[in-house]
């Protein structure tokens, strides 16, 4: 019993014919599993980048601003946000920062955009809705991800990492307009 | 000191001990008492913890929302660390006593010692529970830096991580004087040996906290000036996720228990169940991954072989103990007689025995929510569809709740009777409390699933975003599914609310167990004493084969299931 001290040569014991199938069918769907994710990255069209750098928010922040001043397009929302409009295949900057997402950024359909995220403080959390895509935003890193928008309509970016007692208030917008 | 002197020093053959009228073991008055102050103390913050749960749940049911934005974030933090840490930890600490000394019939080593870690435990949880009600520590459990608490929360994790660690160190000293003084003939039971994997995943846990806890204190009393964040969380995680599967190795030992002690049942085969625990120890540890896949900085190989742990082969421990433990039982009820069909043996269990009716649902939960959504969410780009979505609390409610706490409150009901030494009160709210609760977290589990999957953020005080600049609507169905985990929330709460009803009254007001009450009522499936182990070659389990198909088969369906989700969203790069 599991309860009490086993005597005898136990290891030796055989095996019952169920629990060998059973354990090679789990190993191999386990190679499965494991294949799964790297079949993704050769044939899959959703992986997360791995280009980031370290950054100061600071440099972060003029990038954005050097972006915005080139491309805005127009204002949005009671506080006057920003909505720029980058060419399509440029780089593209988001500030995350107690408790916005600035600015607001305009796509155009099927067109990829080079994205910059990073913090101004404290970690957020990237939640684009409702097509749902999820990525951890850093101070001090910049993840720079290519992004494909393949439909057209008003996305948001909830942030879905708990950052202070505002946390719940902070809400982008993301536009994707029909290509022009 | 040459190991007979120190073995001559250590030895007090004097100490006191009973013989225990259900099963024979020999019960250290030292141990018993150690085992009772950890189980009360457990007992104890779960209630607290539980309570702090049901308030956000209800905050995070639109209809409802009953706290306001502060509290309900300090009510989160606090949750999280009463059950997440307090309740479960205390709780191990009496199953690592129990696993060692009493199934052992040895002495405890260095009581003292062990009462030192119960007090700093005890210490340092409350002064990270009073960290957090004072409110300036609203951090969450996970307490990312660069956001800082007060100091006394890092220090009071700290001091109860230490508290845990002399707890493990004394697990470790009983197993060497157990075999040094010979209290036991071959190889420890299969019970201690998952008890050792506890231990062992748990020092290296502890040893992880350490490593990030003590900078952030220092930190946050200003000696250190900056934290990295990818590396807090790297950190941070082998403490964090690997205490989840100290839960693992100690509820799946816990199973075996239950199954021991209420059926007879002995494992399908010793190697094939203690592989499985060796699977735990050499590769649970690698799951930190699993709150990495969405960071910045951290290339995808790391990823791809860390989240699955290696591949997949802490998963494979698990799908074996899925398979032995059902497949154990099968074998028991079946030696019982209970032979009729292929289900004859299921329908026959004892579903009126809290314990086994407790330890079967938790098996299955753990396994069908807990399990399958823990792979589908660790999968990398997977991830992606539910990183902080409510779909991660609903995984996790389905490990730690459905399966962790769920299976510690199953072996209450032989705690209670066997070191306790009294009976159950209300043994009708007993019988039902498994029930009521389990069929409560499931719903917990499966509805922020469901919200998660559509997009749900998890710690989120209003998903109706009323004071944004920008207001988004998440789809009705997610408003339907935070009403229905609301629902679910308050049947668990009643289901917790009579676990803590029975078990401290019955600690209080149960009539003593006697020689009469052990004739009368016993505990311990008879006609156990007969099977030592072994393979059941002989014997075919056709249930067992059905249910490990059912699950494979949801297991396959819903991973694919997820894929096809990823493969709809926008691509990126």
């Amino acid at each position: 019993m599991a309860i009490h001290a086993v005597k005898g040569n136990w290891w030796n014991e055989p095996l019952h014919r169920m629990e060998v199938i059973w354990i090679s069918i789990a190993f191999v769907w386990g190679l499965v599993m494991f294949s799964a994710m790297i079949y993704w990255h050769i044939e899959g069209k959703q992986n997360l980048s791995n280009e980031a750098y370290r950054i100061d928010p600071e440099v972060f922040a003029a990038h954005t601003e050097a972006m915005v001043e080139k491309y805005t397009i127009g204002e949005e929302g009671d506080t006057g946000v920003p909505i720029v409009q980058p060419p399509p295949g440029s780089d593209v900057y988001l500030i995350a920062r107690l408790w916005e997402w600035w600015p607001v950024l305009q796509f155009e359909k099927d067109q990829s955009y080079r994205l910059h995220l990073s913090s101004m403080d404290w970690q957020h959390g990237f939640s684009l809705q409702p097509t749902n895509i999820n990525i951890q935003v850093h101070p001090d890193y910049e993840l720079v991800l290519t992004l494909t928008p393949n439909e057209a309509g008003e996305f948001f970016v909830v942030c879905n990492e708990f950052c202070g007692v505002g946390h719940h208030t902070m809400v982008g917008k993301i536009r994707v307009i029909d290509k022009q | 000191m040459s190991v007979g002197a120190l073995e001559g020093a250590l030895a007090r053959p004097e100490e006191k001990y009973r013989i225990c009228g259900d099963t024979g073991l020999r019960v250290y008055a030292k141990a018993e008492t150690l085992i009772k102050v950890n189980a009360v103390a457990a007992v104890v913050f779960l209630a607290v913890g539980g309570l702090f749960g049901l308030l956000v749940a209800l905050t995070r049911w639109p209809a409802v929302h009953i706290l306001p934005a502060e509290w309900f974030y300090t009510a989160l933090t606090a949750h999280g660390a009463a059950v997440l840490l307090f309740w479960i930890i205390f709780f191990e600490m009496a199953i690592l006593y129990f696993a060692s000394a009493i199934l052992l019939n040895c002495r405890l080593a260095a009581p003292k010692f062990a009462w030192l870690g119960f007090i700093l435990m005890i210490v340092g949880s409350l002064m990270a529970t009073v960290a957090v009600l004072q409110g300036e520590s609203s951090v969450m459990f996970t307490s990312y830096v660069p956001m800082k608490a007060a100091p006394h929360f890092y220090l009071g994790i700290i001091l109860f991580a230490v508290g845990a660690l002399l707890g493990c160190m004394v697990f470790f000293g009983t197993l060497v004087i157990a075999k040094e003084e010979k209290t036991y003939e071959g190889s420890v039971p299969l019970v201690t040996f998952g008890a050792i994997t506890a231990a062992i995943i748990a020092v290296f846990t502890i040893a992880s906290g350490a490593i990030i806890l003590v900078p952030t204190f220092l930190w946050s009393i200003g000696y250190i000036s900056h934290i990295d964040t990818v590396m807090y969380k790297l950190v941070w995680w082998a403490m964090g996720h690997s205490s989840q599967q100290i839960n693992v190795s100690a509820h799946v030992a816990v199973w075996y228990a239950i199954a021991a002690l209420v059926l007879g049942a002995k494992p399908l085969s010793e190697k094939v169940s203690r592989t499985a625990f060796l699977l735990y120890i050499l590769f649970l540890q690698l799951a930190s991954a699993h709150h990495l896949l969405a960071e910045p900085g951290i290339s995808s190989e790391w990823k791809v072989f860390n989240t699955s742990y290696a591949i997949y082969l802490a998963v494979l421990g698990s799908m074996i103990h899925g398979m032995s433990l059902p497949g154990a039982i099968e074998a028991a009820q079946r030696r019982r007689g209970f032979n009729k069909g292929v289900f004859g043996w299921l329908r026959q269990a004892p579903w009126g025995n809290p314990a086994f009716s407790g330890m079967f649902m938790s098996l299955v939960m753990f396994g069908f929510l807990g399990g399958i959504s823990g792979v589908v969410l660790g999968t990398e780009q997977i991830n992606l569809l539910m990183h902080n979505t409510l779909y991660v609390p609903g995984h996790f409610h389905a490990t730690v709740v459905a399966g962790t706490t769920l299976a510690f409150m199953a072996v209450t009901y032989l705690v209670v009777p066997l070191i306790f030494r009294r009976e159950l009160i209300l043994p009708a709210v007993a019988r039902w409390q498994p029930y009521i609760f389990g069929i409560g977290v499931a719903g917990i589990s499966l509805f922020m699933m469901g919200a998660g999957t559509l997009g749900v953020s998890r710690r989120h005080w209003d998903i109706t975003f009323s004071d944004s600049v920008f207001t988004f609507d998440y789809p009705g169905t997610a408003f339907l599914m935070m009403g229905l985990n609301g629902i679910s929330a308050v049947l668990a709460a009643v289901g917790g609310l009579m676990y803590v009803v029975v078990v401290v009254g019955s600690i209080l007001f149960g009539k003593v167990r006697d020689e009469a009450a052990i004739k009368a009522n016993p505990i311990v499936a008879p006609g156990n004493a007969v099977s030592t182990y072994g393979g059941e070659g002989t014997l075919k389990l056709p249930g067992t084969i059905v249910l490990v198909t059912v699950f494979f088969l949801a297991f396959v369906l819903y991973y694919f299931i997820n894929w096809k989700f990823l493969s709809e969203v926008w691509p990126l790069s």
